[in-house]
This record gives C-alpha cells, structure tokens and sequence, in this order.
C-alpha cells in the first residue's frame, strides 16, 4: 500500500513539475540601441519548427556581429508562436501560416507580418521508387495522397503498395502541401502513417519501400539529399529557382510576427536576417530569399494568401 | 523558553509537513479542475455530444474557433485498449514468472543480481526505448513478417511490454514476499512440493498484491506516450490485425498539441482526450484502492 501511495505522488509531483515548466518565464524585449555593435538586448522567439533552423542559423550569424544581444529561440508549433507573441511572453512569433488562420480577428490585428523568407514543400519518395518516377502529374499527386492510387505500377513506378507517410492535421507543412500541391483535397487520414515531425518523416521515407511523403526543402540539403528522391509535379521540379519563376507552385512564406512594430535588437534581427547578406547563406540552407520572388507570383499569392 | 522549544519540537515539524501535503492534494485537485475546464470545451462551447466523443470514428475537429469539425475519439480509445491489453498478455507471464523466480525459487540470487538487474529497467527514459522501437523494433518486424511497414499495434505492444514489466513485476514480488512464512513451513509440512506450494499456496495468498502490479502496470501503459507514438504508426484507423498500424489517446496528443490554435476546436478536442486520460487513471487508482482494501479485509479477519 505504502508503495503504491508513494508511486502515484511521485506520478503527481511529477504532474506538477511538469506543469510548473509549461507555465515557463514572460519575458520581453526591451531596447532602444541603435545600429552599432554595442547594440543590447534581449531577443526572445518561438513557434514553428521548420523556419527553426534558419532563425537559429541567423541569430548566430547575428551574435557574430552583434554579442551583447542575447536571443532565445524555441519550436513548439506555429500555434503556440502566435499564442505567445500575441500575449506577449515571445518578442517573435514564428508561424508557417498567416495569423489570421490561428488566432481570432482582433489578436491578428495587433500582430505585425514580416515574411523573412519562402518555404518550398516537395514530394518525395523512398530511392527505388525515385528510380522509376521521377514526375508525377497534379491529378496523380492527388490521387496517391487520397488513396486512390494504391500501387506504384499504376503511374509508371514498381510493382509495390504506396505507403503515404504524412505529417499532422495541424501542421503548417501539411496545411501548405494540401492547399498547393493537393488543391485542398485532404490526405486519406485512414491511409496514412503521419509522423511529429519532419526528420522523422525522412527518415521514414528512406526506410520504407514504396513510401511518399513531403518536406521542405530545407530538409533535403547536404547528405539528406541522396537519402530519398524529390520529385518534379507537372515537370517543374522542386527548386528554389522555379519557386522564384513561378514555375513550382507548392511553397508558402515563413513569417516572423511581433506585436506592433519591431523595435531595437528585434528590428535589427529581422533586418538582418531578410538582409541580402544573410540571403546567400539562406539559400544554402534551403529558404527562399523573400525579395527575389517574382512581382507577378508574389502579387498572385498574395490576392489569395489571406484566404 | 521551554514552550518555544516544545512548539518547535512539536508544531513545526508537523506544519511543515502538513503544509507540503496539502500543497500536494491542492496541486492534484487544481490539475483535475484545469483538465475539466479546457477538455469540456468541446461539450459546451463546440456543442458536440460524449456520445460522439466516446463512440465515433470521425476525427476531424476544426483547426479555428468556429468549429463545426467532427470530434469522434473512438479509433484512439481502440488503439489504446488494444496496445495495452496485449502488452499485458505478453508481460504478464514474464513478470509472474520473475517474481516468483527471484522470490521462490532462488531469493539469494534474486536479491543480489535480479532484482537490481529490473530496477535498471525503470530508470530507461520512454525515449530511448521509442528509439531502439523504431531503429531496432520496427525494421525487424517488418522483415520477420514480410510486411511493407513495421510501424503498428504488435511493435507498440512489445515497447510497451519491455516499459511495463519491471512495475509488475516488483509490486508482485513484493506481494508473494509478504505471504507469510508459516502458510509455506505448514504446505511442506502436509508433503507438498514446492512447486505445490507455490502454486496452491502462496500464489492465492499473494494474488490482490499482483493484481495490483499487473493494474499500476497497465496505468503505466496506457499514459505512455512518446515511445508510443514513435512506434504505433499513427495511422487514424482502427487496427485490423495486430500488424495494422493506428494511433493511440497520447500519441495524439503529442502529435498536434503544439500545431493546434489555442482555444480552438481540435485544441479543445486534444484536451478533452487529456481529461478522459486523466478519468481513466482515477479509475485504475479507484481499483487499486478497491483490490488492495479486500488484502486488508481479509487479512483483519
């Protein structure tokens, strides 16, 4: 009895620690330093876990030039960045989607947008498969992605079951994909192995024959790149360079969110990352520098981006 | 002088302590009330009905604040129940037969060596056995069977296995130990074996002490999420075999909790599925209760 009494308040303090960590710290920036390296501040930023890499990237290019500005940055979601902006614990909000989205009209007012850079979205699947297909037309994307298409030999591939490897409901990684690459058709749900994130999804991908799935292509640089094989819709292929054409349809931009206007070291850091000299290391990485999207995709997308 | 050290001897420890516990219950209360006003939200402001949440299929809850989604849980319920229930039937033979190996048949060698050797068991964080699951586990299962993917309900079952059977198997050796000695000394004294005496004797006399590992064992798995998840497939359809992949009540959790809208519908959907959790671990602590209170009843009789 003793024994059990003591399992279920360890089970409890342990709730309640857990708990306590959830609240985390408010904090805010605050600093009126100009544009010189004596700048300090405190930068604090969270939300979505595919524009993390590169605002982690920036900030360390960024303490480079500028060490009394210390910034923390977390994932955990393009809901919960825009939650926390908007109340105030995060100086950025990081998001995948446009606020309006996620959070109720006047909260979204009150944010202000910065799209640092644009997300590309590919198809990609498992290398024996990539052998075979290596384009795949809209209607077949469809097709595959709502089960209707059960076998690769169907569109010209090996005689093997699809396996659709997915990502959740509620990620902005998906929410893109659907509406670009799928024309808003939902994925088969009951067909679909999702996973929590995109490494994962990878990882899956490569190891399970006859597997499809979607990442960023931030995703697929350096050694990831042989590990699976992008491939081409409608014969454009997944490239930074027709996301800027126009040509590749499926990406989305990643936005940085403050709460009214961007002041001090988090004006300076969104400047510095959106900045032509970060862009090159950008692009290495796998983002769309925002500025070198052609005016008439920028214009169209954005007649329809707040939908 | 001798009244302050007589209060200090006497009423400040026991403030102390009292404050702490108390602290303690109003934690586990003030958890209870915050599960029930996020989770209820999709009963009351997203008029959806318990019916619908306990026994419909269709999970597609609205990711915004208009709702109109659909909230039905039942393929994660099934999930959960199926994991777990055959989690149980592969550990239990094991944790019944490590206990009364290390209490039995040889206690030295159990003290020394067996019984340290399941305590290394629970310190494993959940993570790294998800991990060995899906690098290990998975890929193995999927050769073993032919089967195109090894994600699914056999491969959660196993992990879940591994994690559960040190807590069944301590509390039920705790509870064979404590059949006392003379019942064992007065079997052998009728000429019993010693097989005969475990079995007719010490293992009815022990079985609401390992009723209760085998029910702590089963709360374990059923809030077990991360290995879970990496594991089970998270497919949202209801298992066919034990090879089909599906998705479980934390898993889900896990999955979307950081994606949704707060206030939202499929928010206050996932919190809904987290106060359900949270029901179904005060009804394993309810039958705790109730198993080990019949030791006590009978043991006064």
């Amino acid at each position: 009895m003793k024994k059990i009494m003591s399992t279920v308040l360890a089970a409890v303090i342990a709730g309640s620690a857990f708990l306590a960590a959830g609240c985390g710290s408010n904090s805010s920036s605050a600093s009126n330093g100009g544009s010189t390296a004596d700048m300090n501040g405190m930068i604090t930023g969270s939300g979505s876990s595919a524009l993390l890499p590169l605002a982690q990237d920036a900030a360390k290019a960024f303490k480079a030039k500028y060490p009394n500005v210390s910034i923390t940055l977390n994932a955990g979601g393009s809901g919960n960045g825009l939650k926390q902006v908007s109340d105030g614990s995060v100086a950025i909000g990081n998001s995948d989607v446009f606020a309006e989205s996620k959070l109720s009209a006047d909260k979204a007012k009150a944010l202000v947008d910065h799209k640092v850079c644009t997300v590309t979205m590919a198809p990609v699947v498992n290398n024996d498969v990539g052998e075979k297909v290596k384009n795949l037309t809209k209607q077949q994307l469809i097709s595959i992605f709502t089960a209707q298409t059960k076998n690769w030999k169907e569109v010209g591939g090996p005689d093997e079951p699809i396996v659709l490897i997915t990502r959740p409901k509620t990620s902005g990684t998906r929410a893109l994909f659907t509406k670009y690459a799928l024309d808003g058709k939902q994925e088969a749900s009951n067909a679909t192995l999702e996973t929590d994130n995109s490494g994962t999804l990878l990882q899956s991908i490569q190891e399970n024959k006859g597997a499809i799935g979607y990442v960023a292509l931030s995703y697929l640089i350096g050694g990831n790149k042989s590990k699976v094989t992008a491939v081409a819709i409608d014969g454009a292929e997944p490239t930074l360079e027709n996301t800027y054409n126009g040509k590749y349809q499926v990406w989305g931009y990643e936005h940085m969110y403050t709460k009214g206007t961007a002041e001090g070291a988090v004006k300076a850091y969104i400047n510095f990352i959106s900045s032509d000299e970060y862009g090159k290391k950008m692009e290495s990485l796998g983002y769309g520098v925002t500025s070198k999207m052609a005016s008439s995709v920028v214009s169209k997308r954005d007649a329809e981006g707040k939908k | 002088m001798k009244g302050k050290n007589r209060f200090r001897r006497e009423y400040a420890g026991r403030a102390v302590v009292t404050a702490f516990g108390i602290f303690m219950i109003a934690v586990t209360f003030a958890i209870g009330i915050f599960l029930a006003y996020k989770g209820l939200g999709t009963f009351t402001t997203y008029k959806h009905s318990l019916m619908e949440f306990l026994f419909s299929a269709h999970w597609n809850p609205a990711d915004d604040f208009q709702g109109g989604g659909a909230v039905g849980a039942a393929i994660f319920i099934v999930g959960s129940l199926s994991t777990c229930g055959l989690a149980l039937l592969i550990v239990v033979p094991f944790s019944l037969a490590s206990a009364i190996f290390l209490t039995e048949i040889s206690p030295r060698f159990g003290a020394h060596f067996f019984q340290p050797a399941i305590e290394i068991f629970v310190g494993i964080p959940s993570v790294v056995y998800g991990w060995v699951g899906t690098s290990v586990l998975v890929p193995a299962i999927r050769k073993a069977f032919h089967l195109q993917v090894g994600y699914g309900v056999l491969a959660a079952s196993l992990v879940l296995a591994v994690m559960i059977y040190p807590s069944i198997t301590t509390v039920a050796a705790d509870a064979i130990r404590s059949v006392p000695q003379g019942y064992r000394e007065a079997s052998y004294g009728m000429g019993s074996t010693r097989w005969q005496t475990i079995r007719r004797i010490v293992l009815p006399n022990a079985k609401s002490g390992i009723l209760t590992g085998i029910i702590l064992g089963l709360a374990r798995a059923f809030g077990e999420a991360l290995a879970v998840a990496m594991v089970i497939g998270q497919m949202k359809a209801f298992p066919r075999n034990i090879f089909s992949p599906t998705s479980n009540l934390t898993a889900t959790i896990a999955a979307d909790m950081g994606g949704a809208a707060e206030g939202g519908e499929y928010n206050t959907a996932l919190w809904t599925i987290a106060l359900l959790l949270f029901f179904i671990s005060l009804l394993f602590i309810f039958l705790i209760h109730l198993v080990s209170g019949k030791v006590e009843h009978s043991n006064e009789k």
